[in-house]
């Protein structure tokens, strides 16, 4: 046994793991596990109570209406790798998750987990912050809504208060035929990103970018989409020269230095992954360069 | 405070009381005596204690046992026909997939799932998930060798 002792609780409704979370002291949510209790094991963290929302009704699942793909905080990675739903609504998501961990920790894992534990080289808070998702948080006080450039406030820190629970990630969706790509720089498959670079663009009939975006991570405290990039494409034609200098853009962005790479590294890799997913981006809508 | 649990290992119901802090991986090994799933790193990175929970692979040091009750667990030594080693483990012993061996129960495990799935896998989707894998003595090489001989046999057995 590695961790500290604590009580467990498995709540079956969000108004009891709500309540649970209202009354306990030191309280965490465990969803998939797979970032916490590797903390746990650690005891880089000890917790006093574990909240295990695996049984809660109603927090998993994908659902798309009215230009919306809604997916509930515990849907596992798996679910969403395999979804047809976002395989077609949101392909980017389907890419990006295709560098999470390995099947064995995406069998468990969730996207509500993952953008809790709010890793700075993360690839599904990236492409949260690219689609600009919508993050629902729910606690005794009431509910809330928050938009994902609000939702990481520094180092592996969220909007998310203790008393609260991520309940469903909202995900606008952008116009069958869009292109999007996500690509990152990894010592060995299934490793944390050193950087990563998430693209969507949509193009008229004319091939004039009509709108973009532009996310990166790895690079700072939380994702960052890139506005000047996007800037810089929308209302041009999405060629190798508008590519090359929406990516060279990134250089603006200032990451951290640490035992995997230099911050000088890290803003080489920020221009080049974005010129490469900004290339794939084109290909896929149709206007290849 | 203890829990008791119900846990279904290789088709077997056991109850017992176990503290919340209690590792799948630990539980498997001190409480029910399945010591063929190993416990390297205990924070999931390598892999070693990979089972089955209701059919989908999962690292048993980073699930709690009291998460894991009334689910069904399948471990390395339910692997065996009456005695006799499966398909994938002949096809490990037949391509030498092992060499210390203290990796090999996980990746059995990682590959049932696998061959369970995809029945005809190519040599680029085991690679892929062997990648939650470690081995650090044969080089991988062995393994995907087993993989695909087994996936092979499996086929030819079942007439796909």
């Amino acid at each position: 046994m590695k961790p500290a002792p604590f009580e467990y609780h498995a709540p079956r409704t969000i108004a009891e793991a709500t309540g649970l979370l209202a009354e306990l002291e030191n309280a965490k949510i465990l969803a998939g596990g797979q970032s916490l209790v590797p903390m746990l094991n650690f005891r880089y963290i000890s917790v006093d109570h574990l909240i295990d929302i695996a049984k809660v009704e109603g927090l998993s699942g994908i659902a798309v209406a009215n230009g919306k793909m809604r997916v509930g905080a515990m849907t596992r990675q798996r679910e969403l790798e395999f979804s047809l739903d976002v395989a077609n609504y949101c392909p980017l998501l389907t890419e990006a998750l295709r560098y999470v961990g390995h099947r064995q920790t995406r069998n468990w894992g969730t996207i509500g987990g993952s953008l809790a534990h709010a890793d700075p080289a993360a690839e599904q808070p990236t492409v949260c912050a690219a689609c600009d998702a919508v993050v629902e948080i729910v606690s005794k006080r009431g509910s809330r809504r928050v938009a994902f450039k609000e939702f990481g406030v520094g180092f592996m820190t969220t909007t998310v208060q203790p008393d609260e629970l991520i309940v469903t990630i909202e995900f606008p969706l952008w116009p069958p035929g869009h292109g999007f790509s996500f690509q990152e720089f990894e010592r060995r498959h299934g490793d944390f990103a050193i950087a990563g670079a998430a693209s969507l663009v949509e193009v008229g009939p004319d091939r004039t970018v009509r709108r973009a975006s532009v996310a990166l991570c790895g690079v700072a405290n939380t994702p960052v989409r890139v506005g000047e990039a996007e800037d810089m494409l929308v209302g041009k034609e999405l060629s190798a020269i508008t590519a090359r200098a929406a990516a060279r853009t990134t250089n603006s962005v200032e990451p951290l230095s640490d035992v995997h790479a230099s911050a000088n590294y890290r803003r080489h890799l920020a221009e080049v992954l974005t010129f490469r997913s900004l290339r794939a981006a084109a290909a896929r809508c149709g206007s290849p360069f | 405070m203890k829990r008791e649990v119900s846990i279904t290992v290789n088709g077997r119901e056991y109850r017992r009381e176990v503290e919340p802090r209690l590792t799948l991986a630990d539980f498997l090994r001190h409480d029910l005596d399945l010591t063929g799933t190993h416990v390297g790193c205990e924070h999931g990175v390598c892999g070693a204690c990979t089972v089955l929970v209701n059919g989908r692979s999962a690292r048993s040091c980073l699930l709690f046992a009291v998460q894991a009750e009334g689910n069904e667990i399948a471990t390395v030594e339910g692997l065996s026909v009456d005695g006799d080693l499966n398909a994938l483990q002949c096809a490990f012993r037949d391509n030498h997939g092992l060499q210390c061996g203290f990796c090999t129960s996980g990746i059995l495990m990682t590959l049932t799932e696998l061959l369970r799935d995809n029945p005809d896998p190519t040599e680029e989707q085991v690679r892929e998930v062997l990648t939650g894998n470690l081995c650090r003595c044969t080089g991988y090489a062995g393994i995907v060798a087993s993989a695909l001989d087994a996936a092979h046999h499996l086929r030819k057995e079942s007439g796909y």
